[in-house]
């Protein structure tokens, strides 16, 4: 990749992100506009994986909605997104979680990360 | 209006204010000084000739030196082009055109040199379908019939076959000029121009 391009992507990247990785249940801020009005919504549930490098990445989260898996796709670098919260840190042995799409209840669930103090 | 010279940087995407990606070449443009002016009168055609980058003073002849010292140059551009415009007494030999020719929202046409396929099969280089891949057929990417038989007894000029593919001059139409970077040289077009990343490209409007 050229210096240039590099330099490019670099303006665009967001300045902090959370540090957060697959297992972790996050909370997703980000901008809806309706018509005119614009407002913050939020998209709650657990990162089952981040792919990507750069202005590139994206992250998926997914969440059960009224009973229904409901999985959303986030540019991590996107103007759009305003804001991303980590609600829990999960132990996971795996970077992507899609075995949690064949799985439901009891066994979706995720060990919470102890972490060594 | 004449256009500019550019070289192909690379892609990457940018988002705009409602958080969409687009994705768009990145070239660097200009600054292009004049280095002649063509005239009806003169030349029998309206152009004028453009300048990009620099080359050394000992890969450049005499004669191009001299040529290019009318508009005041230093040293030789590595690439002329001339772009043909209507209204070329508006412009000076030896003024700079850089990329504030253009502005965002702009369509553009640009020109470069595809990149080199070699040798390929009709399948690729025409778009031909090739046989399906299942239901009991052989895998297949000929390019079946050539035409009638004992009639015309030859195959008609013109008849898409194997062959070469790419490396040949292409223009892309209504390109959307997505952002201008004035301090930098840098021009923004949404999606893809034909070539190499350092490839050579003119922009026209």
């Amino acid at each position: 990749m050229t210096d240039i391009i590099k330099e490019l992507e670099k303006e665009q990247l967001r300045d902090e992100v959370p540090e957060f990785a697959a297992g972790d249940t996050v909370r997703v801020l980000y901008l809806v506009r309706e018509g005119a009005k614009e407002r913050i919504q939020a998209f709650e549930g657990v990162c089952i994986g981040r792919r990507g490098g750069g202005v590139d990445e994206t992250f998926t989260v997914r969440k059960i909605s009224s009973g229904i898996g409901v999985e959303r796709i986030f540019p991590l670098h996107a103007p759009t997104v305003s804001g991303i919260e980590v609600v829990r840190r999960g132990r996971v042995r795996r970077a992507k979680l899609h075995y949690l799409r064949g799985r439901r209840g009891k066994s979706a669930r995720i060990a919470e990360k102890r972490t060594v103090r | 209006m004449p256009g500019l010279i550019g070289k192909k940087v690379g892609m990457t995407r940018i988002f705009n204010d409602e958080g969409v990606q687009i994705p768009v070449t990145v070239i660097e443009a200009g600054p292009c000084p004049v280095v002649s002016v063509r005239s009806d009168e003169q030349d029998g055609y309206n152009a004028v000739q453009l300048g990009f980058g620099a080359k050394k003073a000992k890969r450049t002849s005499k004669a191009e030196m001299g040529h290019v010292a009318k508009a005041g140059l230093e040293a030789a551009p590595r690439l002329m082009r001339e772009f043909r415009t209507l209204n070329g007494e508006e412009y000076e030999v030896g003024q700079q055109l850089t990329v504030e020719l253009f502005e965002a929202g702009d369509r553009v046409r640009v020109t470069g040199r595809s990149k080199g396929r070699g040798f390929q099969g009709v399948v690729k280089r025409h778009g031909f379908s090739g046989r399906p891949a299942s239901h009991g057929h052989p895998m297949s990417r000929n390019p079946g019939s050539l035409g009638p038989g004992t009639d015309p007894s030859r195959v008609i000029k013109g008849k898409k076959l194997p062959g070469r593919m790419g490396g040949d001059r292409q223009t892309i139409r209504n390109l959307q000029v997505v952002r201008v970077d004035g301090d930098r040289n840098l021009l923004f077009v949404k999606g893809g121009v034909p070539g190499a990343r350092d490839g050579y490209v003119l922009i026209s409007k």
